[in-house]
């Protein structure tokens, strides 16, 4: 009976195509997750071919199974303890000798592999061809050919796939790197070592075992030592003595010496293999790269296409962003037609609706920035990118890379962040992760508006632009102190290839748009759903407010004052008096709302925390806005109009709200210190959730929710008090 | 000489690179061996870091990480 199902392992370098074979083979019926316990990503997908079910696992893209990354050693791991039934190895025809060396890796390790050599077509433009029965006789694996963004080959490669997992051979045991004489012969006496002194079966091949160890391997000692105890010890000292040896006889660490036999058997095999057929053609990819990253136009022409981008993403992005707006509102209202006023229509309208469609909004956003980091991701212009910004970034301690999530936090910080997995280390992607709130996304514009528009008059744009400005040392500080602290270790090595431009595939570029939004609508759905309810929850109960007022009996009596004149007015005076009566009921209105909100649960914890805001110029009210927020700083506004008595559809144009901002007591500087205070602290629930998704972990979203927070109320403390002391 | 030094369209052969364990051995992997033949083919636009030709393909490296590898037999245009 033959084994039904069959799991696969696709491994490459990074660049080999190996995102588009896997498209081929897998469609859209992808699942995108994270390995267990890392942020690296774990693509996996499915398909029937021939009767038997295959799921095919894309490995992180890595250059070697050195275990010094954390794709490698996720790589090394599935391939070790999940024991996938074939492994396939994508190799870049066009770069044959460097996507070698993770192929012989792989032969060592003695599962059962298939080359797969991607865009011959390519290779053969720079003029070489590749014998691939020679490649296949010399290394003794099956070879394929296959041309990824054409979608050749795929079925060929199932076909291959599908026969070596079937058959069962026993594994070539010959045609392996030969490390030399001293090598090999501290390879064997190592291996037989190990055999005498473990008698219980090692989960890996002994001679694989033995390279590894000479090789100082820090998960296989581990490994070992949990499979040998107690004489994991005896193992380890034997290996140091092996490679003390080797050591003073090469005068060179043996890991070192071990690369460069690998490289060496490998310039053996290309030296067979490849032929090179025609002088090389115009290297077309070369001659973009004297334009796109040329000294005097790469950072115009980069600054270009990011201005793009942002143009793009929130100047396309509105109207469909008025569209769902104008859905929400409906939904919102039919629902509160439909269901019984009551608790479940607040819950329902305001809570449900209002909090997820404040949510939800921003997807247009999201796939049009998904969109465009694709395109850029898949063309090869996101490398270049880095290799502009490089400089720049390094001065926080960051990678070029970081630069694009970076900027795209003036935007939105929700998918900025969700850029962050671009980024290889997983140190920097924490590290932007933490400091990309500071970039000042759109949501906190209407704060800044309403309050330097009410306080600084004719030089509001200078109070903005200072703000923006502050985020960007803020950012610049944090980010160079976290590096030194909470985040310490060496700048990832700016080793980066500069692949070839390569024309993107709209298949490849929608899978990759999707993907990202199907996460962001999936995860933020949960916690912006319960942080909504919470929010909502805390302003609507208690439900019975014992008012200081009688505000019905006093709305009554109001239409019962001008129900007598309108009913027996005519012309101009029937339409003033139903203005003055509507006047009237709604600013009644507006004190019942907002002395509902002081005695909500919401605003009695704003009394209660009003003695931590003062010191930064805040009253209970500031405060309740500040609480507010946490869900959406859009919402800060909406909750000052309400709060300072001027009505809760008020907008920062709003000429009421600015006037009773300026009666309520705030001066220039309080307005300041809240301006700062909103800059810094949580930018909304939605972006909680992105850091918790990304991070996985709770444990970092905690500290950036901590830290943002202690840091606003300092920066606001300074200003306030700093500014008071010098009789602003 | 280190292969920093060099200017924009020259090439060297790698003699030896330096550093640490794991930046070293990384370097080795993707292909930076002794004989090895490195075009600088451009400086960033802020001067940092440099891209490389080796072994038919391109990659970029800080200066600093490229003063870490010492090369010889340095031809080309000055």
């Amino acid at each position: 009976m033959p084994k039904k199902s069959i799991t696969i392992a696709l491994a490459g370098n990074p660049n080999s195509g190996k995102s588009t074979i896997f498209n081929n083979l897998t469609g859209t019926r992808q699942k995108i997750g994270n390995w267990p316990g890392v942020t690296v990503e774990k693509k996996e997908g499915h398909l029937k071919a021939n009767g038997y079910d295959l799921t095919v696992v894309d490995l992180p893209g890595t250059y070697s199974l050195t275990a010094y990354s954390i794709e490698e050693i996720v790589a090394r791991n599935f391939i070790l303890d999940e024991k996938p039934d074939v492994v396939v190895d994508i190799i870049d025809a066009s770069n044959l000798e460097r996507n070698l060396y993770l192929a012989t890796q792989l032969r060592e390790l003695d599962t059962k592999v298939i080359f797969v050599l991607n865009m011959a077509d390519l290779a053969m433009d720079r003029g070489v061809k590749i014998d691939a029965d020679k490649l296949s006789e010399l290394l003794d694996v099956p070879v394929v050919f296959t041309v990824g963004n054409r979608n050749k080959g795929t079925r060929e490669l199932l076909e291959t796939i599908i026969s070596v997992a079937e058959a069962e051979i026993e594994l070539p045991r010959t045609r392996r790197v030969y490390y030399g004489k001293d090598i090999e012969k501290a390879i064997s006496e190592l291996s037989q070592f190990i055999k005498e002194k473990i008698d219980t079966e090692l989960p890996y091949h002994l001679r694989w075992v033995a390279i590894k160890l000479l090789e100082n391997d820090r998960i296989v000692k581990e490994r070992v030592s949990q499979a040998g105890n107690p004489q994991g010890e005896a193992i380890f000292h034997e290996a140091e003595l092996q490679r003390q040896r080797l050591r003073e006889f090469f005068d060179e660490e043996p890991e070192i010496v071990m690369t460069d036999h690998r490289y060496g058997f490998i310039a053996g095999i290309v030296k067979e293999v490849l032929k090179t057929v025609s002088e090389s053609r115009v290297d077309v990819s070369r001659q973009i790269d004297q334009v796109l990253t040329n000294r005097l136009l790469g950072l115009p022409i980069f600054v270009f296409f990011i201005w793009a981008m942002f143009q793009l993403t929130f100047s396309l992005g509105t109207y469909p962003m008025g569209w769902i707006d104008s859905g929400v509102g409906w939904l919102g209202q039919s629902a509160g037609q439909i269901l019984p006023e009551g608790l479940l229509r607040g819950l329902i309208v305001d809570g449900v609706i209002a909090g997820v469609g404040s949510v939800v909004i921003f997807l247009p956003n999201i796939l049009i920035l998904f969109f465009c980091i694709a395109m850029f991701e898949d063309t090869g212009y996101m490398a270049r990118a880095a290799f502009l910004m490089d400089k720049v970034m390094h001065l926080i301690g960051l990678h070029g890379k970081s630069f694009i999530p970076m900027l795209m936090g003036f935007g939105c910080n929700a998918p900025a962040i969700m850029a962050t997995r671009t980024l290889e280390s997983e140190k920097d992607r924490i590290l932007t992760i933490l400091i990309n709130p500071l970039m000042s996304c759109s949501a906190r514009l209407p704060v800044y508006i309403l309050l330097a528009g009410t306080f600084f008059g004719a030089r509001a744009g200078n109070a903005i632009f200072s703000i923006y400005a502050l985020g960007i040392v803020l950012a610049i500080s944090v980010g160079r102190l976290f590096r030194s602290t909470v985040l310490k270790g060496k700048v990832a090595p700016f080793v980066m290839e500069l692949p070839p431009y390569r024309a993107p595939m709209l298949k490849g570029l929608f899978i990759h748009m999707w993907d990202r939004s199907k996460i962001f609508l999936k995860k933020m759905g949960g916690v912006i759903l319960i942080g909504s309810v919470i929010v909502w929850s805390l302003s609507a109960f208690p439900r019975q407010v014992q008012f200081s007022r009688d505000y019905e009996a006093e709305t009554a009596r109001i239409r019962a004052h001008y129900d007598h004149g309108i009913a027996a007015a005519q012309g101009n005076d029937l339409g003033r008096l139903v203005r003055e009566r509507d006047e009237a009921i709604s600013a009644l209105e507006t004190l019942r709302a907002r002395e509902k909100m002081e005695r909500s649960y919401i605003g009695r914890i704003g009394k209660v925390l009003a003695p931590v805001f003062a010191p930064i110029g805040m009253d209970w009210r500031g405060s309740v806005a500040m609480l507010t927020g946490f869900v959406a700083k859009e919402i800060v506004v909406s909750t000052m109009g309400v709060l300072y008595a001027a009505g809760a559809d008020e907008d920062e144009k709003s000429e009421a709200l600015k006037l009773a901002l300026k009666k309520s007591g705030m001066t220039p500087l309080s307005a300041y210190a809240m301006m700062a205070f909103v800059l810094i602290y949580v930018p909304c629930l939605a972006t909680v959730g992105v850091i918790r998704r990304e991070t996985n972990s709770w444990k970092w979203t905690a500290f950036s929710i901590t830290y943002s927070t202690i840091l606003a109320w300092l920066v606001a403390f300074i200003i306030y008090q700093g500014g008071r002391a010098i009789g602003l | 000489m280190n292969l920093n030094e060099l200017k924009q369209g020259q090439t060297a052969s790698i003699v030896r690179v330096g550093g640490e364990g794991p930046f070293r051995r990384r370097l080795l992997e993707m292909g930076f061996l002794r004989g090895t033949e490195v075009y600088v083919e451009k400086y960033a636009p802020l001067k940092d870091p440099i891209e490389l030709i080796l072994k038919g393909y391109h990659i970029s490296l800080r200066v600093d990480e490229a003063a870490r590898i010492q090369v010889e037999n340095v031809r080309g245009e000055e």
